[in-house]
């Protein structure tokens, strides 16, 4: 029953480019996937273990620069003499070290930054993703700094016997977002419902009880941060063979408050939170377009936020998750009582 | 050696802005446990008020500062009794959301009001600066330092010799009990909001004539802010005061001696080595880790 809906939405979403044709709306879903897949991670740490990391888009930076750099190669000189010369690698190379620089950067990011706990997480995950964001600036040798890494590659997917297979078309993009966000989910899916998923969820329902039963904290959140980069960077890579120019804006700020907006709005810690907060929010700025100035957009993005939070503070996924369990129990309710209320009217 | 002067001189303008800003973020942070991401809009609210009062209205330089402090204290209220008030008692990371969403709002909108173009705010000052032996200084950096000083002095005053100033002490010690002897609690959050935001429009009063003002200018003033927190402790307004010259004299160092473009990493860098290394901060119980 379950696999059979996922495999629904998953069709519903493959079908898509089949009846969309307007070129602006299929680069807003393009990009909107590349962000859900950013948030799905950002959520396996802020809604399965409880530590908001406002410093997410670093990772998602990191990917891209990585993959971009790989793919277009890079002849930087380091203090002492010494230089470092890389000669351009396929893209689908830069995609796979995107993911694993990416994880690598997790690591020590977690092992640092969860000594501390709570708005001090948040202020050190924030301090290191404008400090990468300062690098990305002022190192022009490597990143070019603000002017920018032009003319990355778009993807190519090797076909054994045929040469390979350059995505270039916004077609192809969408189904490789597609891909790799079907791929994450059912990763993270897989992930949270297995023996640590429920030592993650452990540790955020009460930390000590967790500590007591034998839950190793530092190991659990750094192999949580682990992942949730190295699906981040792979979200950073994507970016960058897509949009195919990247610059130290990647690393802003706005673009973690845009992945925390989508896992909060959609429900964090549900599985489909983020992807259903990802469509309202990756979207709305489609639909308000012909309506609003940018700067209205803006103040009415924060004012969402605020309403969101006021209103459905758990999130739009698990309000109506709720919702649905309760009107399931009461007709179960009503059945189950011949003389109850409801079946009186049915049989009037 | 004169360079050296030099740069201490400048930290000392630059300082009195950030101990400031720290100050408004300390109370708020301590006292209410809000992660205050408005901050750095108060900040560039208060610099447009400044610009508003002196090249829009063509009002006096020295009348528009008094100005910046009582739009900032009331726009600091305002938030705090509609987003805040309402929330009292939802976990840190709800209000923390709501201030995100706050400062998105209230940054667009100094955008949609002054447009995206910097400005810079006319000033009394004469353009020679004043020279003592290999050091110069402008007339209006002394001014800055000068009402910095001024206002640092009384917030202090306010917070330890005041009725009000006892509340807040005592609701950051025990908001229970403190409540329990009488104290109005919502009373002493909104002041503390309305204070700490009215501290943070006078730091971007101040420094917004010394550089240009745009509407992103608070975003980084907000990470300084929190940078001079976790270095002074939370609450702490003498420990916001020497977290603000640290902060100031790093950068100063930092640019002048490694490069300006690492100037703004500086209290990004802070924050990192004193929450890895010293996360109880320099001055603090240790009440963070955990």
């Amino acid at each position: 029953m379950r696999s059979g809906i996922a495999i629904l939405i998953v069709a519903a979403f493959a079908s898509v480019p089949l009846w969309l044709r307007d070129p602006y709306l299929m680069n807003a879903l393009i990009t909107t996937g590349i962000f859900i897949i950013a948030a799905m991670s950002l959520n396996l740490l802020l809604g399965f273990t409880g530590q908001l990391s406002l410093g997410h888009v670093a990772f998602f930076g990191i990917g891209a620069y990585t993959s971009a750099l790989t793919s277009l190669g890079f002849d930087v000189p380091l203090p002492g003499g010494l230089r470092v010369v890389h000669d351009p690698w396929p893209p689908i190379a830069g995609f796979a070290l995107a993911v694993i620089i990416a994880g690598l950067c997790g690591y020590f990011v977690g092992r640092l930054s969860f000594r501390v706990r709570g708005a001090y997480f948040v202020i050190v995950t924030i301090s290191f993703a404008e400090v990468v964001r300062l690098v990305a600036l002022n190192w022009v040798e490597l990143t070019q700094g603000p002017l920018a890494l032009n003319n990355i590659p778009s993807i190519a997917l090797p076909l054994p016997g045929f040469g390979e297979l350059s995505l270039r078309t916004k077609l192809q993009n969408y189904y490789l977002v597609l891909a790799v966000a079907v791929t994450a989910y059912a990763l993270i899916s897989r992930l949270v419902k297995s023996h640590f998923g429920r030592a993650m969820r452990g540790l955020m329902e009460n930390e000590a009880l967790a500590i007591s039963v034998g839950i190793d904290v530092t190991r659990t959140l750094t192999l949580a941060a682990v992942i949730s980069a190295a699906i981040a960077g792979a979200a950073g890579s994507l970016y960058a063979h897509y949009i195919r120019i990247i610059d130290p804006e990647v690393f802003a700020f706005i673009n973690t408050v845009t992945m925390v907006i989508m896992v909060i709005s959609g429900g964090k810690g549900s599985l489909a939170g983020p992807v259903v907060g990802g469509l309202i929010f990756g979207l709305m700025p489609v639909f308000l377009r012909p309506i609003m100035t940018p700067e209205a957009q803006w103040i009415a993005y924060g004012g969402v936020l605020i309403v969101i939070l006021f209103v459905l503070p758990r999130g739009i996924v698990p309000s109506l998750m709720q919702r649905f369990a309760r009107r399931r129990k009461e007709v179960r309710a009503a059945r189950s009582l011949p003389f109850s209320k409801s079946s009186a009217e049915e049989h009037a | 050696m004169s360079e050296f002067l030099q740069h201490l001189v400048n930290m000392l303008v630059l300082g009195g802005t950030y101990a400031l800003l720290g100050i408004g973020l300390t109370l708020i942070f301590g006292i209410m446990n809000v992660v205050n991401f408005s901050h750095g809009v108060l900040y560039t609210f208060g610099a447009y008020i400044m610009f508003m009062v002196v090249n829009q209205l063509g009002l006096n330089f020295f009348l528009a500062l008094p100005v910046a402090v009582i739009a900032g204290w009331l726009l600091g209220a305002a938030v705090e009794l509609i987003l805040l008030r309402p929330l009292r008692g939802s976990d840190i990371d709800t209000t923390m959301l709501v201030m995100i969403g706050a400062w998105i709002a209230m940054q667009s909108g100094t955008l949609w009001i002054w447009g995206g173009v910097a400005k810079s705010v006319a000033t009394p000052f004469p353009d020679e600066p004043l020279v003592l032996g290999s050091v110069s200084v402008s007339w209006l950096r002394l001014f800055v330092l000068a009402a910095a000083a001024l206002l640092i002095v009384a917030t202090y005053l306010l917070v330890n010799r005041t009725k009000l100033g006892s509340a807040m002490r005592a609701t950051f010690q025990d908001q229970d009990t403190a409540s329990l002897m009488g104290v109005n609690v919502d009373l002493v959050y909104t002041s503390t909001f309305a204070i700490g935001s009215s501290l943070a429009a006078a730091a971007g009063a101040l420094l917004g004539p010394v550089y240009v003002i745009f509407p992103q200018m608070g975003d980084l003033a907000a990470v300084k802010a929190f940078a001079i927190v976790i270095l002074g402790g939370l609450g702490n307004i003498t420990g916001a005061v020497i977290g603000g010259f640290i902060l100031a004299l790093a950068e100063e160092l930092g640019a002048g001696y490694v490069s300006s473009g690492y100037r703004d990493a500086m209290g990004f860098l802070i924050i990192i080595a004193v929450l890895i290394f010293k996360p109880t901060g320099l001055f603090a119980r240790s009440e963070r880790v955990g």
